[in-house]
């Protein structure tokens, strides 16, 4: 096969194949009933989160993140997960905690557009420390040229072309190739499909079989839920199946695409949930403030994440109910 | 003249840049509150969009993520990130605000790493974000950033953002689009531009009291001049009133510089 038409190509790894025939085989696998996929997070993680996989978090790092499912993989000790990273910030903040912390090696691998960030908040201590240490193969991306890897998975196509990326060290440092226009001859950049092992996705509103509404800014979560192999929601509310029906216009993600639903009101917390409440600063900035020293880090994570059961646990300690409704008048700006 | 602070001078500046119509992409912090001001002065149509997919809104008060509600609230659209990234690639963007570690002299800029081993950086910055994406797409970039030798640097440790990489058609020969790239360079010592044949920047005004010599021994690169060198207009009482009480009443902005 001639690959003539490429001019340059990136120097980064590319941590996933990029083969829409052998996605293809796979999807056609894939269980297609409608059935009930209710289930608790504890098990959709043991059951969908394979040491080794390659995850994509869905919302936007600190907004409508699946909180519970990140923390749940951290709990089981994961080993060796690739990441991909389109502004990746609280999120990539809770997996790392399962590196340099003496609990193996949650992340081996990044595709990174922003990572260590946590955007005006400032960055995180732990993750630099993880980033800088050379624990996990990184390859570089931006936010569009990432979202676009999800975008060319969902459509079953092995590139899409952009103009974004070139003739910068971004693109030196990631698994991009500039090409040849085959019409207009100009240069492009060719950007590679990304099909997630597991997607993880909060939305507003599920029915048992995983049709999905997500009310406010979609970020890439449309082309992330059918790029990914697996994908597990959690929930703010769960729905009959003929309110979906009532509405089919404002379903975003359908049952196809969808292996496990978990119910977790709440569940963006402390990250920012669109019409429901906002995030909670305190909250970030104490685990901001917290690795900035090791033995306080240990201690934070061992209180609200290592030690806890489970997601409502963790909500209870961060103030529960009382937190989520002053954050919900905080969001409804009232 | 009224007293303001060399920030409140800088976002001031940064909102008369922006045209009555325009289209930008904001991030959180000065560049949204020069957008805000532009909106409540000068640019009254204006629309806003941020990278998540946030539309048009009446912003109520400052986001603190570029994907938080806010950037929605009474919006015109909350859409996806790849449809405000493509409406860039299609060419209805003219403006966009970024910022850095570090910049050179093309407008260049690295968001991403210090250091000379890339598996080990010395210090790991967040990467591109949207940057690199909004410098190559969108018509005019606008950077806003404090003026010192270690941001202002002749050789970058990494090109995260393009500007006008190694000079004149440079990113046209990449296959970035004609016609876009740095606009200007806002700090809190002067505004400088980028010559039209050379690309490269260029001081076109000093802030009040601040001379050409004090901007050079600050800049890590050699500046040139445009002439006539102008002193940046001081914001009048009116705008600042406008920014301190209805753009960042509670100096989240403000109270850093």
């Amino acid at each position: 096969m001639t690959k003539s038409n490429v001019l340059q190509e990136g120097v980064g790894p590319l941590l996933t194949s990029v083969d829409c025939d052998a996605a293809r085989a796979y999807f056609r696998t894939q269980p297609k009933e409608m059935v009930d996929k209710v289930m608790p997070v504890s098990e959709a993680v043991s059951r969908f989160v394979v040491d080794g996989d390659y995850l994509a978090s869905g919302g936007f790092g600190g907004d409508r993140i699946a909180t519970a499912v990140l923390h749940e993989i951290v709990r089981q000790k994961k080993q060796h997960l690739g990441i991909a990273g389109h502004t990746t910030t609280h999120d990539f903040q809770i997996l790392c905690s399962g590196n340099l912390t003496g609990r193996g090696q949650l992340l081996d691998r990044v595709d990174a557009a922003y990572i260590v960030g946590l955007e005006a908040r400032g960055l995180s201590p732990h993750a630099r420390r993880v980033m800088q240490s050379g624990d996990v193969r990184v390859c570089e991306w931006s936010n569009y040229t990432l979202a676009l890897r999800f975008q060319a998975a969902a459509m079953g196509v092995p590139y899409l072309p952009a103009r974004s990326m070139l003739g910068t060290d971004t693109f030196k440092r990631s698994a991009a190739k500039q090409i040849s226009c085959p019409f207009t001859g100009a240069p492009l950049a060719a950007i590679p499909a990304l099909w997630p092992d597991v997607a993880v996705i909060h939305v507003h509103a599920s029915d048992e079989f995983g049709n999905c509404r997500i009310r406010g800014t979609s970020v890439a979560d449309w082309h992330v839920a059918r790029a990914a192999k697996k994908v597990i929601i959690t929930c703010e509310q769960l729905i009959s199946n003929a309110e979906i029906r009532s509405d089919p216009t404002s379903t975003t993600i359908p049952f196809f695409c969808v292996d496990a639903v978990c119910l977790v009101p709440g569940g963006s917390f402390p990250g920012n949930m669109p019409y429901e409440y906002f995030s909670d600063e305190m909250h970030l900035q104490a685990w901001l403030q917290a690795e900035t020293d090791a033995t306080a880090h240990a201690t934070f994570l061992e209180k609200y994440l290592f030690g806890t059961k489970d997601f409502s646990e963790y909500l209870e300690i961060c103030g529960g109910e009382d937190r989520i409704s002053e954050l919900r008048k905080e969001e409804l700006i009232v | 003249m009224a007293d303001f602070s060399p920030i409140e001078l800088m976002i001031c500046a940064a909102s008369e840049m922006l045209d009555d119509g325009a289209m930008v992409v904001v991030g959180t912090g000065a560049p949204c509150a020069a957008a805000m001001l532009a909106q409540k002065t000068s640019a009254p149509n204006l629309t806003l969009m941020f990278e998540a997919g946030g539309v048009g809104p009446l912003l109520p008060r400052m986001p603190i993520s570029v994907g938080d509600s806010r950037t929605f609230y009474q919006g015109l659209m909350a859409t996806s990130m790849a449809d405000v990234m493509e409406t860039c690639q299609r060419g209805l963007v003219d403006y966009t605000f970024l910022g850095g570690a570090q910049i050179d002299m093309y407008g260049n800029l690295n968001s991403t790493l210090i250091g000379d081993n890339y598996e080990q950086p010395k210090v790991r910055f967040p990467g591109s974000g949207g940057a690199n994406d909004l410098g190559s797409l969108c018509w005019r970039v606008l950077v806003i950033t404090p003026h010192d030798r270690r941001r202002f640097n002749e050789r970058l440790d990494f090109i995260t953002t393009p500007g006008y990489l190694d000079g004149p058609g440079a990113r046209e020969r990449a296959g970035l689009p004609p016609g876009s790239g740095p606009y200007k360079v806002i700090t809190n010592m002067a505004v400088m531009g980028f010559d039209e044949e050379s690309k490269r920047m260029q001081v076109e005004s000093l802030h009040p009291g601040v001379t050409f010599s004090e901007v050079q021994e600050n800049t890590g690169f050699e500046l040139l001049v445009r002439a006539p060198l102008e002193t940046t207009a001081a914001p009048d009482e009116a705008m600042l009133r406008i920014l301190r009480e209805e753009v960042d009443p509670h100096r989240y902005i403000l109270g850093r510089g």
